[in-house]
């Protein structure tokens, strides 16, 4: 039995280095004579793949017009993966394309199935072709598969790694209307935190307030804690690194709401809280808030009489 | 690179650059401390609005500046450090606790007005 | 896209803004928010520091990490400077301690994703931090 040299992504077998480097020269030129052929039958491969396509109805989110065109730089972009061997460029266009079809609804199965068509479809002209050499038939296919089928990999992987980051980013955009800084009068923010607070949240919280002070030039920040329920060491620490990053920028911070659980967690971790300013609730807060920036709050007659 | 400082009645001005040398910075001090000894400044502001890091050194050496500025009777005030920086200063531990901060030149002014407005 | 590595030789001080520069152009290449930017120029910056202040030279490498789901940054300081004698103590993280002339190592780790570190007295010293592009 002959040996053989496996390329890509298969198992790898030990072989004569010799033997392997005459085995791929046979490859390439195989590859050569098969890219000839990709390049030669183009549009009539491509408008079978694009017929094909509509038949098993993928990518019903995009028109006629546009499927045709993609097809085409697709085609391109295998036809060039396949002859230089080199799949950067191929997995940079997989980026770009997801990025333009995922806003349009386009899903994962439609994109892997579509690459499978191809390879499919380019599959069986190869059939056609060399018919009549079986020997032949198989040392292209040889060359052919595990080509394909890094292909078909590069581009599902590039399209799932788009998607995942664009669900990242939508949680990231979640998470940021989350947690609004109000503010409520001149130079005065506010920051009501609510529920459970992760280490992720907790940072962005704390680019959020100190972008906040910045735009809105304030001088006091009032972060109520009310409503959370617990806070482990590690959220604690933010909240103690918020307060010095926020006097870095010119502002005092009043923690109205803590429990006294998480008034132990602070102590716990060094906390000087006679150091931190501190009051038991969010309307005390706002009115220290007041005296230091010099408001005076003066009531209105009665309106009840 | 110097770093250029101002004379605002009273008080001095210093704006420094983004990419400071240690060398810059060392010239700074004794540069402020001189001047606040020649014009009898009260204060002197810091603007670190260009920074766009504050490592360890830096932040020592804005300590020891405002040190030996306030030996000499004078106030400094850091403005200017961007909400990142400030972000990434105090993950390092650097918080500048002895030295007072403002938003930006205004604030950093008003600050300096403020504490020595009896003064007048 | 650039494969490969970037050095920067770390010789005096002067040497650290370029590094932390580079640092920061490599990670707006990859991604990286401006602020994540920051913090990774600072982690450069502290390292360098290290290097200069310990070690009198050593190098910053800065490498671009890339797996099945995302992309990250990762900075190796080395050099081959007298070593830390106690890297426990070195490590030790109190989340009080601020501006002190120790090392910065608890600070650099806060501010990256992951942390590694070898050193032995004599044998020079390696910190490697990495962080990763949500």
């Amino acid at each position: 039995m002959a040996k053989r040299a496996i390329i890509g992504n298969g198992p790898h077998v030990a072989i004569d280095p010799t033997v392997q480097m005459a085995q791929n020269e046979a490859t390439s030129e195989l590859l050569r004579e098969l890219v000839a052929h990709l390049r030669q039958n183009r549009t009539q491969l491509r408008e079978e793949w694009v017929q094909r396509i509509s038949e098993t109805r993928l990518l019903t989110a995009m028109t006629k017009e546009e499927i045709f065109a993609e097809a085409t730089s697709v085609y391109d972009s295998y036809v060039e993966a396949l002859e230089t061997e080199t799949f950067e460029a191929l997995q940079a266009y997989a980026q770009n394309l997801s990025e333009r079809i995922i806003p349009r609804g386009v899903e994962t199965h439609e994109v892997v199935g579509i690459v499978l068509l191809l390879r499919d479809v380019l599959a069986r002209s190869l059939f056609a072709k060399y018919q009549a050499d079986f020997r032949k038939l198989n040392r292209i296919l040889d060359a052919y598969e595990p080509a394909a089928n890094r292909i078909a990999n590069t581009v599902a992987v590039g399209f799932v790694q788009e998607r995942e980051r664009t669900i990242r980013q939508q949680q990231e955009a979640i998470r940021e209307l989350s947690t609004p800084v109000l503010q409520v009068r001149e130079r005065l923010l506010i920051l009501p935190i609510i529920g459970v607070i992760d280490p992720q949240r907790a940072r962005q919280l704390t680019e959020q307030l100190l972008r906040g002070i910045r735009t809105n030039r304030a001088k006091v920040v009032v972060i109520d804690i009310t409503g959370v329920a617990a806070m482990d060491v590690t959220v604690a620490n933010h909240l103690v690194q918020t307060v010095e990053a926020s006097r870095l920028l010119g502002a005092t911070v009043i923690v109205t709401g803590l429990s006294p659980e998480i008034a132990q967690t602070l102590v716990t971790i060094g906390v000087d809280l006679g150091k931190m300013n501190t009051v038991g609730d969010l309307q005390g807060g706002i009115e220290q808030a007041e005296r230091l920036l010099g408001y005076k709050v003066v009531p209105l007659s009665d309106p009840r009489q | 690179m110097e770093v250029p400082v101002l004379k605002q009645g009273k008080f001095l001005i210093a704006t420094i650059q983004a990419a400071l040398s240690d060398a810059d910075l060392e010239n700074l001090r004794r540069g402020l401390v001189q001047q606040v000894v020649r014009f009898r400044s009260l204060g002197v502001i810091v603007d670190v609005t260009s920074m766009d890091v504050m490592d360890s050194f830096a932040s020592r050496t804005l300590r020891e500046i405002a040190h030996m500025i306030r030996l000499r009777g004078a106030e400094t005030v850091i403005v200017g450090i961007q909400p990142e920086v400030a972000f990434a200063m105090v993950q390092l531990g650097l918080t500048l606790e002895d030295v007072a901060t403002a938003l930006d030149l205004e604030e950093g002014l008003a600050y300096l007005n403020t504490k020595f407005k009896s003064l007048d | 896209m650039s494969a490969g590595e970037i050095r920067v030789a770390i010789n005096s001080d002067q040497d650290i803004v370029g590094a932390r520069q580079r640092g920061r152009t490599l990670a707006a290449e990859l991604g990286f928010s401006s602020s994540d930017a920051t913090l990774i120029a600072t982690a450069i910056s502290e390292l360098a520091r290290n290097i200069v202040s310990y070690a009198r030279k050593g190098e910053i490498k800065l490498q671009k990490m890339e797996n099945s789901a995302r992309q990250g940054i990762m900075v190796t300081a080395s050099d081959d400077g007298p070593g830390i004698p106690d890297v426990r103590q070195a490590l030790r993280d109190g989340f009080s301690t601020s501006g002190s002339f120790g090392l910065g190592l608890p600070g650099v780790r806060r501010l990256m994703d992951e942390f590694e570190i070898a050193s032995r007295p004599g044998d020079g010293t390696t910190v490697t931090v990495k962080k990763w592009r949500p």
